[in-house]
């Protein structure tokens, strides 16, 4: 067994990927600049959010969170042990580094800290309502960018007003304006993300202390939220069914690809629907951060599948309605029979402030996801889909998703062309000149997405001590010591975290794209690189869940919970090693897999 | 200990031993009988601890096997007679400590005079309407029971006596249960117990006789449960130890047994280790208890279901909290019992190990959000887990 990874310097990618660079910004690049650096860290690949090779667009995402993630920690909050995620792309993947704070600068972190982040915690509900009315404008701001192609004469109005400047000088304010709506909402995503967690941990690390065992499903349960907007698509859903069932038009959805509404009924059911799917359509087959991902609203076979499904459990005469009342019974009845084991009435006090402080800060933690990575980013690919239809319909692209081979910092000098032409009235150079270079891009991605990136890279630190590197990605000291034993470890075994607890034996299915997801039969077990929030209706289908990535916190670990499904996350090779139609065994409540 | 203890000097009091009829009784207690279900805190002294602790676990509504107690009342009916009284104790006075195999010999002559002395007609009597009620009430006639000694004795500890009495199980019929009733009564005057008082100064008329009739349970697995996590103290589990058949393979230690944790809780098994098991012991049709080889499947599955596990923990809950402390607790799985209400509970007593450790405080006195978030956040999770 090594005890360190191998440097990204020595990682030979595939074959003929020459100029591999040119898809991702220079910043983002291992390079011989910064090798003493970036050779004597330890960077992990971060399969949970970005398992695929990314185009240049895809990669803008990565590096907007990441910097804003950063950023938080490090000059907004002053997180005191704790500043950003360094990130680097290696032959098309995203790797990151947790960059700690040097701990002799620590202690003159704590009262920046404690006044910034008290300011929040002090004021949480307010200023998280606050929060719902930014992104919920920022998301009328960016649906509101105008991509339409510029028009053969200006409208008579920017004549008359005597505004000076029309559709041209506004396209490039409208890109600009998009980017930098993009960059706005994902600093919103993590204005409260990681105090959030914070709060959370410091529950977590009481219950840790006074019940040393005690299953991390124990404290999510006391800490879990009632009615999460979260699972509200899914909500929306079942009551679209039952509502499909009640109009006696539930056979229309026989054939999910092929749904047509006739009539009153129909009417009605549209009606019903156009209401429910906005805002809480917006919702993504994969996590938002891939531009393949698959919306609801524009691919309504997805959710008429599951809708199908719910139909026919309705028909069968089982209630799936989400059992509120038991569910916040449950909760109650968790909450006090951990706090009557605790031995003094002083323990009890902390106990009861900090569960009340995670229970303020988790609604954030739970919610966030549905405004930012579903809702904001389903506008936001939109947008994007519109610019390139537009630079094709005008002739600056061959097609339209041209534009997703094309930097976002390259795409300013399309628009150039596209303006300054259009002024002139002159022919562009846009098609041709890109046209070799996309296509020489589409080709290297290709390979790369063939490829398979290692786990991580570097030296690893002695112990992981980033908080939200092990709360969100679960990445721990045992975690990176699993990665680097693997070749010595049983080969039918295999260790995560215990993410929702019970035992259960069956058939493993793996699933590694949204489309896949449908395949699932009944009992199976799911095998998956990470699962997406928006799987949840195939969740009272399947045995248990089994994926690669992710922590106590991750959205999968987050569904298996609400669904009382067992669940291993973060087993690092599940789906190497399982294939489909192995039987397997998991165990939730130890973190084990075996294939039997 | 109190300072009215009577921890004396033997040879000091030897001159002095009053008879068994000197020890104070109750005059207000009259009954022979007294039924686990119908047990009060006022009836201890005339039932002993074995007994009383029966009867409080069902007033904590623990599923104990139905059953009486024989009480002290009955057992005080014997040493009425004066002469039996003053044969005794000759005996006792006969007795040089040091001579190991001529004390065995005494203990066997007490042992036979209280055995061969009549038990009053009345006694007889009630014990017989007992046992036939006990058959009526489980449905099965000549039901076998177990009949236990529940030695008790005026402010001296439990512990004074504790396991020096004898128990005899799978007694059919209600001759044979007044038979070994006798045999109990006796059984004060093993020659273990004789010794273990004279050396710890106790008085041996301090002493007196409950015996306790329970129905018998037949297993499909036994064994225990402590209401915490044995290798961290953590009370929000419950470890249960698990083997087929009767409790005899794992006490005497030919089999381990399988170790499960359960989450109190979550009412979830978070931990299970199932182990090889070669054995279990196991009643025959006569009712002799037979030792017998496990093969095939069974050595390696586990001796309880999920559901069981999760029952036992529950009823252990439920223990610890009547007691507010800590138990161990003796479980069965009755065979004659329909599954999902066939656990029941043999024993329930303090945990000693965890229990003494002084309590350490969680929140280190005094709770502040904004410090401690900081100081999670500085003295990460991960190494508190390691710890």
């Amino acid at each position: 067994m090594s005890n360190r990874f191998p440097s990204p310097f020595e990682i030979e990618g595939p074959a003929d990927i020459e100029g591999w660079e040119e898809l991702y910004p220079y910043s983002s690049s291992f390079s011989e600049y910064r090798k003493e650096y970036e050779d004597n860290r330890f960077w992990f690949w971060d399969s949970m959010h970005w398992g695929k090779a990314l185009t240049p667009w895809d990669a803008t995402f990565m590096e907007v969170a990441l910097a804003s993630l950063s950023q938080m920690n490090s000059r907004h909050y002053r997180i005191p042990p704790a500043d950003g995620v360094d990130f680097r792309i290696l032959y098309g993947y995203a790797f990151l580094s947790p960059v700690g704070v040097d701990p002799s600068q620590i202690e003159a972190r704590v009262p920046q800290f404690m006044e910034r982040a008290g300011h929040y915690f002090g004021n949480w509900d307010s200023l998280y309502d606050n929060w719902l009315e930014k992104v919920k404008s920022t998301i009328t701001e960016i649906e509101a960018i105008d991509f339409n192609p510029l028009p053969e004469m200006e409208e008579l109005d920017v004549i008359t007003s005597g505004a000076g400047q029309g559709s041209g000088t506004k396209l490039m304010s409208e890109y600009n304006k998009f980017k930098d709506l993009i960059h706005q909402a994902w600093s919103y995503h993590f204005e409260f993300l990681n105090l959030g967690y914070a709060a959370y941990l410091d529950f977590f690390g009481f219950c840790k202390e006074a019940f040393p065992s005690i299953p991390d499903l124990g404290i999510a349960k006391m800490v879990a939220g009632v009615e999460v907007d979260l699972f509200r698509p899914n909500e929306e859903l079942k009551g679209l069914a039952q509502k499909a069932v009640d109009l006696g038009i539930a056979r229309a959805f026989d054939d999910p690809n092929n749904v047509v509404l006739e009539g009153d009924a129909g009417a009605q059911f549209q009606a019903a629907w156009d209401e429910a799917a906005d805002p809480w359509f917006n919702f993504t087959s994969g996590n938002g951060f891939y531009h393949f991902d698959k919306i609801w609203v524009e691919n309504p076979d997805i959710p008429y599948t599951f809708m199908k499904d719910y139909i026919a459990r309705i028909e069968a005469g089982e209630d799936i309605s989400r059992p509120i009342e038991a569910i916040r019974a449950e909760r109650d009845r968790v909450v006090s029979e951990y706090r009557d084991l605790l031995d003094s009435d002083e323990d009890r006090e902390a106990f009861d402030g900090k569960l009340g402080l995670a229970r303020v800060v988790f609604p954030y933690v739970e919610n966030h996801n549905f405004y930012i990575e579903h809702w904001t980013m389903s506008v936001v690919w939109r947008k994007l889909k519109e610019l390139g239809a537009t630079l094709e319909k005008d002739g600056l692209l061959g097609s339209a998703d041209d534009l997703l081979f094309i930097r976002r910092d390259e795409v300013n000098e399309v628009l150039w062309d596209y303006y300054a032409n259009w002024a002139v009235n002159s022919p562009t150079a846009s098609a041709a000149h890109w046209a070799p270079i996309v296509e020489k891009r589409r080709a290297i991605h290709a390979k790369l997405d063939a490829w398979k990136a290692p786990k991580a890279l570097g030296e690893p630190p002695e112990v992981i001590t980033e908080p939200f590197t092990i709360m969100l990605w679960g990445i721990t000291s045992d975690s990176v010591a699993n990665w680097l034993g693997s070749e010595d470890a049983a080969d039918n075994e295999l260790t995560g975290m215990a993410a929702s607890p019970g035992l259960v034996e069956g058939i493993a299915r793996i699933v590694r794209t949204p489309e896949e997801v449908n395949d699932l039969e009944q009992g199976e077990i799911l095998v998956a690189p990470i699962t997406a929030p928006s799987w949840a209706p195939v969740f009272p289908k399947i045995q248990a869940c089994v994926t690669d990535i992710g922590g106590m916190m991750s959205h999968a670990a987050i569904v298996c919970r609400e669904y009382g499904v067992p669940a291993v996350t973060g087993t690092g090779f599940g789906t190497d090693k399982i294939k489909t139609g192995d039987r397997i065994q998991v165990d939730g409540s130890s973190g084990k897999v075996t294939i039997l | 200990m109190c300072e009215s203890c009577p921890i004396v000097d033997w040879e000091k009091e030897l001159p002095t031993v009053r008879s068994f009829t000197a020890r104070r009784v109750d005059a207000a207690m009259t009954e022979h009988i007294v039924w686990y279900d119908r047990y009060e805190h006022e009836h201890k002294p005339f039932v002993g601890g074995k007994n009383a602790s029966l009867g409080e676990m069902m007033m904590a509504e623990l599923p104990v096997p139905p059953g009486f107690a024989v009480t002290t009342v009955a057992y005080d009916q014997i040493w009425r007679n004066e002469q039996l009284v003053s044969k005794v104790n000759d005996l006792l006075r006969s007795i040089d400590h040091d001579d190991f195999a001529a004390n065995v010999v005494t203990s066997e002559k007490i042992r036979a005079l209280v055995e061969a002395e009549p038990v009053p007609e009345a006694v007889v009597a009630d014990i017989h309407a007992a046992y036939e009620a006990l058959c009526k009430h489980c449905g099965v006639e000549n039901v076998p029971v177990a009949v236990r000694s529940s030695a008790t004795a005026e402010d001296l500890p439990d512990a004074s006596f504790a396991g020096q009495q004898d128990t005899f199980l799978w007694i059919i019929g209600a001759d044979a249960v007044v038979e070994n009733v006798r045999k109990c009564w006796s059984s004060i005057f093993t020659d273990r117990a004789i010794a273990y008082r004279h050396s710890m100064g106790y008085l041996h008329q301090a002493i007196a006789m409950s015996v306790g009739v329970q129905k018998m349970v037949d297993p499909i697995s036994s064994g225990v449960a402590f209401t915490l996590n044995p290798t961290n103290g953590d009370k929000s589990q419950v470890a249960i130890d698990a083997s087929w058949g009767l409790g005899e393979a794992v006490v005497s230690g030919e089999v381990t047994p399988d170790n499960f944790l359960v989450d109190k809780v979550l009412r979830e098994v978070i931990k299970r280790e199932i182990s090889d098991k070669g054995i279990e012991y196991c009643l025959t049709e006569s009712g002799a208890v037979e030792k017998l080889e496990i093969t095939g499947d069974r050595r390696t599955a586990p001796a309880v279901t999920d559901e069981d596990l999760t029952a036992i923990a529950i009823l252990a809950r439920r223990a610890e909290k009547h007691y507010g402390c800590p138990q161990d607790v003796e479980w069965a799985l009755d065979k004659h019992l329909p599954a999902g209400e066939n656990v029941v509970m043999l024993q329930s007593r303090p945990e000693t190990v965890w229990s003494q450790k002084p309590k350490k405080s969680v929140s280190k006195g005094g709770y502040d959000a904004m410090s401690s978030i900081v100081s999670t956040l500085v003295s990460p999770l991960h190494d508190k887990k390691q710890n």
